[in-house]
């Protein structure tokens, strides 16, 4: 993701930024990959950059991927930034934070353990909030096409003729 | 007389679909020089438009217009609103379908002959002998161009079908090949050979694989006899005083509503909205819908006994590359009752795309149990598995007169409770095909439930007293002599075989019913 803040790069903007959790940096109005290898940004309008990472994390922990980049479940959860999603969003994330100072910490994202923050997302799998950020996650995650390489999915083949002669049969270990 | 057909020529046959039933039937009775006119509710896709890509695909070609279900099976928890997996286009289904063309073996045209009574099952013998078929099937096979039929080669097998092929072999299975497809493995009929590129299930780019789309629809439009009118849904069929069906209404894309007269009326519009027609054209002198003094519209409908079993392995499978469906194992197809339950069910490699693994392996699954399997995709071998599921007069097709269509209609309520011998044969297919992947070394075997329906069949059936079913051995309604049903909705019981070349067969051997009763003056 690029980062077009004010004319900023994402390195000014980073110098503006608090450490968040273990990965994040937010700034106003921003959440960024916290290390410069990261190398992505995501501007909010309407939820608070705070939020954001948040639903990241929630997101990263639904579907945990360790070799796939927040940068792709910030793209998942992007499009609940929007004006009539807010309200909803933060007041549901308002309740996993309070969750978490239920078992004794500040926020969701001070949850250092990822079982203790999918035990906290396990109390909640069958609320609205959670069903909505899960069924979305299933086409918002897998369905981004530059994740499929990661999981050595190939997509699209006609384009290059099919596999007749690109190893639909090489197989090789049998 | 030649296309197009105007609204008031009453001498027309109207066939409602143009899908595996529909639009053979089209073909078939334009060849013979009779007049059609074919309404289909989707509009027409050809090779150039279909999409190489799961959801785009799916957001071009499936029924997507609103549905509801009820019942036990696990569809209808995990995907509320769409009970089938099927299409809307010129050429229906057979656009999506994997091309799995398999005759019923004998015994399953006889099931409660040789079943024998089963609690709770609404079993019923085909009115049809099995010799009955033998030209039909073959004649359906070479329109199709089925492999392994006819001296037509097989395909070669891919990735995901040497790991089943080798599987199966270490079990001691010994039908095991790489099925009867209708995909040309050389070039037949004009069309192309297999390039396994895979994407089966969302067109085939390369018209390998028949569809009624690139071929029968085209060859019947060539007669000029046939005239097809795509994006038209029918809303009701009418009848006459005398009770003879006389036309049909239905709206045009523009939402425009038309009447077109008709002396014949044949339904094909996949096994949910086939019955939901009937049903939706009730009148003051059929108050239960049309063709139903029975009251078996709706009723008996089967989805086939399915599920899956994807298998993880410590080394790439890449199972996506080449034909979706790419081999079957036989073996278990057999009635053997010592397994626990009647009929018998076939195995058959299936693969999906990372975004449909997505979605189908465990629906609602989430965490690392869920992840890790996905992290393995590339080393997946997956297999679909298809069997006889019993038919139940409550598993059944209504009206769900609180929801209603971008057309004021009532949807279709898709209700389905799994019978005992559904789940009996369910579990000893998991069995069967955890093993054949536990026999080449898969770390980890997943039976994944059913997806959403795509073998759609029973809800007209055919029965040999009117009392029984709805139409009789020639797919005519045993009500109104000039209202057919054309499509899988006929079907008695459903077998353990994909149903298409079923289908295609009853459709060819029905134009040919209709064009000699035609000459006879007799309809």
């Amino acid at each position: 993701m690029s980062l077009h803040k004010q004319g900023m790069t994402r390195r000014q903007l980073l110098s503006q930024s608090a450490v968040f959790g273990a990965n994040f940096a937010i700034g106003s109005g921003f959440v960024a990959g916290r290390v410069e290898a990261a190398n992505w940004a995501l501007e909010v309008d309407h939820l608070t950059s705070e939020t954001m990472a948040t639903l990241i994390q929630m997101a990263r922990d639904i579907y945990p991927h360790d070799q796939v980049s927040d940068a792709y479940y910030a793209i998942a959860m992007k499009g609940y930034d929007t004006a009539e999603a807010a309200e909803t969003i933060e007041a549901n994330i308002a309740a996993l934070d309070a969750a978490a100072k239920g078992i004794g910490y500040a926020r969701y994202i001070d949850v250092g353990w990822e079982r203790d923050r999918v035990d906290l997302l396990r109390a909640m799998e069958n609320s609205p909030f959670f069903q909505q950020i899960r069924g979305g996650l299933v086409t918002g995650l897998y369905n981004q096409k530059a994740v499929w390489p990661i999981f050595g999915y190939e997509g699209e083949s006609f384009s290059q003729g099919g596999y007749i002669d690109r190893g639909f049969d090489d197989i090789n270990w049998l | 007389m030649t296309a197009p057909f105007d609204l008031n020529d009453d001498s027309v046959v109207v066939i409602i679909g143009t899908g595996a039933g529909g639009g053979v039937l089209a073909n078939e009775l334009a060849q013979k020089g009779i007049s059609v006119v074919s309404l289909e509710a989707g509009g027409r896709y050809l090779p150039e438009d279909y999409i190489n890509d799961e959801w785009d695909s799916f957001g071009q070609l499936a029924w997507t217009d609103p549905r509801s279900t009820s019942g036990d099976w696990r569809v209808a928890k995990d995907f509320s609103g769409l009970p089938a997996w099927i299409v809307k286009a010129v050429g229906g289904t057979t656009t999506h379908w994997a091309g799995a063309s398999l005759r019923f073996q004998d015994h399953e045209w006889k099931a409660k002959t040789i079943y024998g009574d089963v609690q709770g099952a609404n079993l019923l013998d085909w009115p049809i002998d099995p010799r009955e078929m033998d030209d039909y099937y073959t004649k359906a096979e070479t329109k199709l161009g089925v492999t392994r039929t006819g001296g037509r080669a097989g395909l070669p097998g891919n990735n995901n079908y040497k790991v089943f092929e080798a599987g199966a072999k270490a079990l001691g299975y010994k039908e095991v090949h790489t099925g009867r497809m209708a995909i040309n493995s050389a070039e037949y009929d004009g069309r192309m050979a297999c390039q396994q590129t895979g994407f089966c299930f969302q067109g085939c780019k390369w018209g390998a694989k028949w569809s009624s789309a690139y071929t029968d629809i085209p060859k019947g439009e060539a007669t000029g006899h046939l005239e097809v009118r795509e994006r038209c849904h029918v809303m009701r069929i009418e009848h006459d005083k005398k009770g003879r069906v006389s036309g049909v209404v239905y709206v045009d894309a523009k939402g425009q509503q038309h009447a077109q007269k008709a002396r014949i009326v044949c339904v094909a519009g996949n096994s949910i909205e086939s019955p939901r027609l009937l049903l939706n054209s009730a009148s003051s002198m059929f108050p239960d819908g049309l063709a139903n003094s029975s009251g078996q519209v709706g009723r008996n409908y089967m989805r086939h006994m399915t599920g899956s079993v994807y298998g993880v392995f410590d080394k790439p499978v890449r199972m996506w590359r080449g034909t979706t469906m790419a081999g079957i194992i036989q073996d278990e197809a057999r009635h053997d009752p010592s397994r626990g339950f009647v009929g018998g069910y076939e195995m058959e490699t299936l693969s999906l795309g990372l975004p449909f693994m997505a979605a189908f392996l465990d629906p609602g699954g989430w965490g690392r149990e869920f992840t890790t399997a996905l992290d393995h995709y590339e080393n997946m071998a997956g297999m679909w598995l298809v069997g006889e599921d019993m038919p139940q007069e409550t598993n059944r097709i209504t009206l769900n007169h609180d929801i209603k269509d971008q057309h004021g209609l009532p949807v279709a309520n898709v209700h389905f409770d799994d019978h005992p011998n559904d789940i009996a044969m369910r579990s000893h297919a998991y069995k069967q095909g955890i093993a054949v992947y536990e026999a080449v070394g898969a770390t980890r075997v997943f039976p994944t439930p059913p997806y959403p329906s795509t073998h759609n069949m029973g809800t007209n059936r055919m029965s040999e007293k009117a009392r029984d079913g709805v139409v009789n051995k020639h797919g005519q309604s045993h009500d109104i002599a000039n209202l057919f049903v054309s499509d899988g909705s006929q079907f008695t019981t459903g077998a353990a075989e994909n149903p298409t070349l079923t289908i295609v067969a009853l459709a060819i051997r029905q134009a040919d019913y209709i064009a000699s009763e035609m000459g006879k003056k007799t309809l």
